[in-house]
């Protein structure tokens, strides 16, 4: 990608946006009637599709890590094939896809409620139907939203959003184009009420007196992130609420 | 970790353990030790064919190998979830990072590159794996050179090292990845956890980061919540332990030139100290700067009330005795007697008491009537310790007796017999003072 200008004298980036700005988000709560709880969520072009089903007896093989006194959650990323501009061999089991699996299965345990639920299992699959960049950050958004629609207990909404830094100016929730030239790459989930992070990874270079500036766009992106989950809950419920006030 | 932030093996909370960086006899062979983890990382080359997507870069594989043999609950076969990680990391540390130019690396565009790889593996697993692990990949591929090459037309040669001198991988920075070990949600946090504390914590996070103070992995791992502060401090911390690192590795590398270059002894086999040849390899240990007062005194109050406790419940016939076998090691009563071999009893001498010196606590340590005490002689000082000991002990818990006879020696009977052991040992002792 070298010679591709990223952000222009201007300050617009290859898509049009500002550096601070998030990508368009539109998200759906429950989309599947067999899971408990599901979501959809697109930001920009990253498409990604959640369901959790749970809290469950502890099954199958990877259930005999799970610690008794607290929930197990189960996580599973998966690629579809026609999701990359060149097709995936396998949508999951490579060592990439099994990173992010457990990266997933770490964000949740740190803040879904797992004390409440002893000797059971919650699993989440999340599947990435289109990718554009930022597949964690969509995948979190939708297992969050996928989690408030099967009703489980979190401390708070887990709310990821990724950054970059080029040309001496941090970019919020980058794409793909952003993502694969050799810019740095922070990725962040945050709790958003109490500003805390629960997951944090950073690729590629970057000055370390730089770091403070890129976290704190990336948890701006969070916060921006957060807003627009909740409203989409809201909605959600009211959505769901007025057929049950019509029939009393 | 106590009230004065020391660690269990009498570190700060900041500090490395002890890093051994050696060489192997061939090019590209790396061996880092930090405390007792041990990693050995080993550096290939072949040529093949480049990825269509970049056609005149080289290609940089990098693997983790966590092998049974480094700790009892590594599995051979496919990588477990924590084989992944660390792979992953090292991954992102040395790849992402780009800090092998990989252009160098093209023989012939869209056709031949040469392909680095690099195999870390893990002989022993004493916590901060990944540390070690960045180390001895990054070290290994400066000290790596690969044969020079030769296009005419569409005829590659590679050269063999003895015709033509071979050529140093380009390394544009040294990425080393620092962990922190985090506990209580963040409250206290440490530098290169061994795998005691990597046991016990609450998460992880591993920074990496070159000595220009580039970030190039960030990395949480664990489920615990952190606040931005926290991370930049680490940031910090890390900065100034990646300078100390950098300038260990230069040193070693540099070292390793003058020793190839002027014929002395280079290699792992040369650094090993030849009448030392075990696995475990015992760097100094600062275990005596661990203050241990309050343990002896937890013990000596266990022993003195086992033996109180002994003589109010009337069932029981023995006190059970802690019994320090030396330092840092102890264990907790014998079973009671040998009930098979009799005549064994009579057979052995006498039982033999005595007290540990250095403690100063009224521990006892009985090695009676058991061929396990074959090394410790019954000498007449141990006698000596037999009656001092045994009658502190008693004295203080019978008053009464110690009223009726005055002399000290009674007063030893008194105690063995109130221990109600078999006696005939004993009496010799007594009749031999």
């Amino acid at each position: 990608m070298a010679g591709m200008e990223l952000l222009s004298d201007e300050g617009f980036r290859i898509d049009g946006r500002r550096p601070n700005e998030l990508r368009r988000i539109q998200c759906r709560m429950g989309v599947f009637a067999q899971a408990d709880g599901s979501a959809y969520i697109e930001h920009g072009n990253t498409k990604v599709l959640a369901a959790v089903y749970g809290p469950h007896d502890i099954q199958g093989s990877k259930g005999r890590a799970a610690v008794h006194d607290i929930a197990f959650i189960n996580c599973q990323y998966s690629m579809a094939t026609f999701s990359t501009g060149e097709r995936k061999q396998r949508p999951r089991g490579d060592r990439k896809s099994q990173e992010m699996t457990h990266h997933l299965k770490q964000t949740f345990d740190g803040a879904i409620l797992t004390h409440l639920y002893p000797h059971s299992q919650i699993d989440i699959y999340v599947e990435v139907l289109q990718s554009d960049g930022g597949n964690y950050c969509a995948s979190v958004n939708a297992a969050t939203l996928a989690l408030i629609d099967a009703g489980i207990p979190m401390k708070d909404y887990v709310c990821a959003c990724s950054a970059s830094f080029i040309d001496e100016t941090p970019l919020m929730d980058i794409n793909y184009t952003e993502e694969s030239s050799a810019t740095p790459q922070l990725i962040v989930s945050i709790l958003p009420k109490s500003e805390h992070l629960v997951f944090v990874e950073m690729n590629s270079r970057l000055h370390e007196d730089q770091l403070s500036r890129v976290l704190d766009i990336a948890v701006k992106g969070c916060s921006d992130i957060y807003h627009i989950l909740d409203r989409a809950v809201k909605e959600h419920l009211m959505e769901a609420s007025i057929p049950l006030s019509s029939d009393t | 970790m106590g009230v004065n932030f020391q660690r269990l093996d009498g570190r700060g909370t900041y500090d490395y353990r002890k890093i051994t960086i050696t060489f192997g006899i061939d090019r590209g062979c790396c061996h880092v030790q930090i405390g007792d983890t041990r990693v050995m990382a080993q550096v290939s080359c072949e040529v093949t064919t480049p990825k269509q997507t970049r056609p005149n870069e080289g290609l940089l594989y990098v693997n983790a190998e966590l092998s049974p043999m480094a700790a009892p609950h590594f599995e051979a076969g496919r990588p477990s979830q924590q084989g992944v990680e660390l792979g992953r990391c090292l991954e992102r540390c040395l790849k992402e990072s780009r800090c092998i130019d990989t252009e160098s690396l093209c023989i012939m565009s869209g056709m031949k590159v040469w392909a680095i790889r690099v195999d870390v593996h893990v002989l022993n697993h004493d916590g901060n794996l990944i540390d070690a692990c960045s180390m001895a990949a990054i070290t290994a591929l400066t000290h790596f050179r690969r044969p020079d090459v030769t296009v005419s037309g569409e005829e590659v040669t590679i050269l063999s090292v003895e015709d033509q001198d071979p050529i140093a991988l380009g390394v544009h920075h040294m990425p080393i990845c620092v962990s922190f070990a985090f506990f209580h949600q963040g409250k206290y946090l440490l530098v290169d956890p061994n795998e005691m504390e990597e046991r016990v914590m609450d998460g992880k996070m591993v920074i990496g980061m070159n000595k220009h103070r580039e970030l190039v992995t960030l990395q949480l791992t664990g489920s615990m919540l952190l606040h931005k502060d926290q991370v930049l401090r680490c940031t910090q911390i890390a900065s100034t332990k990646v300078q100390e690192m950098t300038k260990l590795i230069e040193e070693a590398l540099k070292n390793d030139v003058h020793e190839r270059a002027t014929g002395g002894q280079f290699g792992s086999a040369s650094s090993q100290d030849p009448s030392h040849v075990t696995s475990h390899v015992t760097t100094e240990k600062t275990m005596e700067e661990v203050d241990t007062e309050a343990l002896r005194e937890l013990a000596r109050e266990t022993v003195l009330k086992g033996r109180e406790t002994d003589r109010e419940s009337p069932g029981m016939t023995r006190a059970p005795d802690i019994t320090l076998l030396g330092k840092q090691t102890g264990r907790i009563g014998e079973g009671g007697l040998s009930s098979w071999d009799v005549e064994d009893i009579e057979e052995s001498e006498e039982d033999d008491v005595e007290m540990i010196a250095d403690t100063n606590v009224k521990v006892v340590r009985e090695t009676s009537h058991i061929s396990k005490c074959l090394g410790i002689d019954s000498s007449e000082d141990s006698e000596e310790d037999v009656t001092e000991t045994l009658a502190a002990h008693h004295l203080g818990v019978h008053e009464s007796s110690r009223g009726a006879s005055g002399d000290t020696t009674i007063d030893l009977t008194t105690a063995l017999n109130q221990q109600k052991r078999p006696a005939p040992g004993r009496e010799r002792g007594k009749v031999k003072r």
